[in-house]
């Protein structure tokens, strides 16, 4: 097998993985960055809404103080605030940087960068009203964002390997990350990438469930290479369903529409989030919104033939503001739900967005894991960096516009952090010839298994297992025949077919490895979600509906093959300690 | 299956093929206008070896540009009725590209010329403690440039391109050369220019609009091509 060497990998060219290169470039080190699609086709693209950060445009007084006590109110309390306090604190000169780089932020008469309201946002740490947080370009931020990194790695001369696909990770005897097994995607050759440092910044999973906002590509290729390599991944059952995925097609509308001033409204035409959420109403946090909606359909009151969505009204901003601040929804609108949004409403249905958990990781993007005894353990030679990581600044529940500030936040923070340690030097002992067999060995079983059941039908099957039950509302019983079922298609699972043995351009090949992945990434959540006998942020159960702070105010860490005595879901401790302010101590959350 | 749509996709594997072929596949749409990607989606699981890229869904990435009925396109956006002719939907990869296999086509040349027009902010000048400021009307002359996404159905319909892929830039490169040309932030108006001034870099369009007839996001290359044009006589 070909041999390649780089003291920075970075797998996956989405926002995360690019800051983390552009850092790494920029400081003369041999980086590399595998990415199973050419950068800019990245799921990163398709975010609309915005980044927020407290940059102050819209108010002059906004505080990154402000900023964290959303988010961890948001987190229900299981955000880590050492992580979210560098993330709101460090923010601003995040954004700056972009907008010196060039992104084409929309902007105020004053010429600062727009800032839209989002779900979730507050002044005066909840006292003050609605905050507009969100910085915007157009409808279309994650597409400025995610070409304007590109562009400025094209601009320091970055190497990049597209169309890789990343197997697995190697391991060397002593446990350490040493690089990672690729097939070039175009010549179907296998490469060994051996590097200092291996970055995972693969992005989501949110095609474990049938309908989904995400792209076809977001298969948790990240989760299922850091739980082969027996490395356990941290509140996976936190799932975030989207308010807003167009009905029947699980395409998104942005939060942002409700920012800009549209509201939702039921079969009577009532706008119903006034009931559940007297104060924030429409722009309550996603989780709140998400269960009334549900609530509203399971009651009777959706829509449509056969009552089951809701409608987003819109017509009432004129087309000058939807033309100005919204024009890619009414581009998706008329495309997936054939309505015009300046004259009708758009039908929409809570739907499957993002992940919360991933891998633990530290604020310098190291990986963690736990040993035996529950102490956190830094495992050498693995990073992770925006949606594959939980670093925590989520916790149970992400705010709108957050998770594209904790990519450029923590891109930057773990190419900073590598470029320090890559100076000092990184002495990690080379793998052997059988740990680098080791990480071949799926792709080996494969390529040797002609019969099988295909990936598509094996995909199906599971979506199908995860959207009954392990949906927005869970139940103990559903979830353990879900589990069940689970445990049932592992071995098929492990088992896909391959009709396909040709090299070039073989996506077939491709997809079963990517199904694995998705399998992987569903247990984890099956296994974690039945663990969690309480309802937090995300994880609402009809059995446990009460958050339990005694027992749960913790994160989930589950490990494929046990950490100890089999024991496969263990809890670890929340950060609750910030540098620069005091604690934010949990309270009920209300909206 | 009653009335099945017809398909005809252009095969070609290199491990396999001497030469590229037409393949017939007979699909049941349930009578519904899919999207021409939940066509191929579909035909994916009768033959899995059909080959073609995808990932957003949305047409907001850029990875499915591919030869519909004779019309370039994504097709993730583009129903099938759009381009069924006469009972067929005919799909072919971009034209006037190397075909890797199937609709894959090999797009370096592409990306070569859109790292050439230097596609990144430029300002010689250290920056502020804030964002640089911009009036809402200087970042409304990005408007209509900056949305691009690299889907190439545009410079693959360019007769131009087709003939000088190597030295004229294309509609999609000199979109993106303007885009930074019109950035009130950017300080190598000049600069970039003089990198456009040769015989063919810009001068070989011939304003045929191909591309501004094709492309997904309502983007108009000629346009901007046009703004560069009287740029460089004027100056
Ligand atoms: C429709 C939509 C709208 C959104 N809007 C917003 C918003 O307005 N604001 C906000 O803050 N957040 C938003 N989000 C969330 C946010 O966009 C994502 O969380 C974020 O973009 C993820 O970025 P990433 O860099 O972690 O991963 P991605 O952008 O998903 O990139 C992953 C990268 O990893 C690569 N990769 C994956 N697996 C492999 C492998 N096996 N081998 C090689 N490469 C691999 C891929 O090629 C890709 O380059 C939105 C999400 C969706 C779905
Ligand atoms: S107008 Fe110019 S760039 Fe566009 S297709 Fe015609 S020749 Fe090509
Ligand atoms: S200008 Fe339009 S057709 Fe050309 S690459 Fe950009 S988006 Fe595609
Ligand atoms: S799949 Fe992204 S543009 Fe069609």
């Amino acid at each position: 097998m070909k041999k390649m060497q780089f003291d920075g990998l970075i797998i996956g060219g989405g926002g995360a993985g690019l800051r983390a290169a552009l850092q790494l470039a920029q400081s003369g080190f041999e980086t590399a960055v595998i990415s199973k699609v050419f950068p800019t086709r990245s799921h990163t693209v398709s975010a609309q809404g915005g980044i927020t950060c407290a940059i102050a445009a819209a108010d002059p007084n906004d505080d990154w103080r402000w900023h964290m006590y959303d988010t961890v109110k948001g987190s229900d309390y299981i955000g880590d605030q050492d992580a979210i306090e560098y993330m709101c604190s460090e923010g601003p000169a995040a954004i700056m940087e972009l907008d010196h780089m060039g992104l084409p932020f929309s902007r105020f008469d004053n010429g600062r960068i727009y800032q839209r309201p989002f779900g979730g946002q507050s002044k005066n740490y909840g006292e003050g009203g609605q905050a507009a947080r969100t910085c915007a370009a157009e409808d279309r931020t994650g597409h400025a964002l995610l070409h304007t990194l590109y562009q400025n790695n094209v601009k320091n001369a970055t190497t990049f390997f597209n169309e890789w696909f990343a197997v697995d990770l190697v391991r060397n005897a002593r446990g350490q990350v040493a690089g990672v097994i690729a097939i070039d995607i175009e010549s179907g050759e296998r490469i060994f990438v051996q590097s200092k440092a291996t970055v995972l910044a693969t992005g989501g999973a949110g095609r474990i469930y049938a309908s989904t906002t995400n792209a076809h590509i977001n298969t948790g290729d990240g989760i299922g290479m850091a739980l082969r390599a027996g490395v356990p991944v941290q509140d996976m059952e936190m799932w975030q369903f989207h308010p807003t995925g167009i009905y029947g097609a699980g395409v998104l509308v942005t939060e942002g529409c409700r920012g800009e001033g549209g509201y939702l409204v039921n079969r009577t035409g009532e706008r119903f989030m006034e009931r559940y959420a007297p104060n924030a109403k429409d722009l309550a946090s996603r989780d709140v919104v998400a269960r009334s909606m549900f609530t509203e359909i399971r009651e009777g009151r959706g829509c449509g033939d056969q009552a089951d969505h809701l409608l987003l009204k819109l017509d009432h901003l004129g087309e000058e503001v939807l033309n100005a601040r919204l024009p890619g929804i009414q581009e998706l609108a008329k495309t997936f739900a054939h309505a015009d949004p300046t004259r009708e409403p758009i039908p929409v249905v809570p739907t499957c967005h993002y992940m919360m958990g991933g891998i633990a990781t530290n604020v310098h993007g190291q990986a963690l894991t736990q040993d035996e005894a529950g102490q956190d353990q830094i495992v050498d030679g693995l990073y992770a960096c925006g949606e594959i990581a939980c670093v925590s600044v989520h916790g149970a529940n992400r705010l709108g516009g957050n998770s594209l500030l904790d990519l450029v936040v923590f891109g930057r923070a773990t190419g900073l952090y590598l470029q320090e340690a890559l100076a000092d030097g990184i002495a990690l002992d080379p793998p052997a010839e059988s740990d680098i067999e080791a990480a071949t060995a799926r792709l080996h079983r494969l390529d040797a298994n002609p019969e099988g059941e295909s990936a598509a039908e094996l995909r199906t099957a599971m979506q199908k297992i995860m959207q009954d039950c392990f949906g927005i509302f869970r139940s103990g019983p559903d979830m353990e025949r879900g589990r069940q079922e689970l445990q049932a298609l592992r071995e098929r699972i492990e088992n896909v077919g391959l009709a396909d043995h040709s090299n070039v351009f073989n996506t077939a090949r491709i997809e079963a490895l990517e199904v694995q992945n998705l399998f992987e990434t569903a247990q984890a959540t099956a296994e974690s979600a039945t663990a969690r006998t309480e309802s937090r942020g995300a994880h609402s159960r009809e059995d446990y509906p009460e958050r339990d702070d005694a027992n749960w105010l913790a994160h989930s860490m589950y490990w494929k093959d046990g950490v100890k005595d089999g024991e496969k879901v263990r809890r670890r401790q929340v950060n609750m300690l910030p540098k620069q302010v005091d604690t934010f101590e949990p309270m009920a959350r209300t909206y | 299956m009653s009335n099945p749509l017809k398909v005809s996709i252009y095969r070609y594997n290199p491990d396999t093929d001497t030469e590229p072929r037409m393949q017939d596949y007979q699909l049941d749409t349930g009578g519904k206008n899919l999207m021409v990607l939940d066509v191929l989606e579909m035909l994916k699981t009768q033959d899995a070896s059909l080959s073609f890229r995808r990932s957003c869904r949305e047409g907001v990435c850029g990875s499915d540009g591919i030869n519909m009925g004779g019309k370039n396109g994504l097709a993730c956006v583009t129903p099938i009725d759009e381009v069924t002719r006469r009972g067929k939907l005919v799909l072919r990869p971009l034209p006037g590209m190397p075909v890797i296999r199937d609709l894959v086509v090999d797009l370096e040349q592409f990306y070569r010329q859109y790292a050439k027009i230097k596609p990144y902010l430029i300002n010689a000048e250290k920056p502020p403690q804030t964002e640089r400021l911009q009036s809402p009307a200087e970042r409304a002359r990005l408007d209509g440039l900056y949305e691009c996404i690299l889907c190439a159905c545009c410079s693959t319909s360019c007769p131009s391109f087709w003939w000088n892929p190597d030295k004229f830039l294309g509609p999609a490169a000199l979109l993106q050369a303007y885009r930074f040309i019109a950035d009130s932030r950017d300080t190598a108006t000049q600069q970039r220019l003089d990198a456009l001034r040769d015989p063919f870099s810009v001068f070989r369009c011939q304003g045929i609009q191909n591309c501004v007839a094709v492309c997904p996001k309502g983007l108009n290359p000629t346009k901007a091509i046009g703004h560069i044009r009287s740029m460089l006589l004027t100056r």
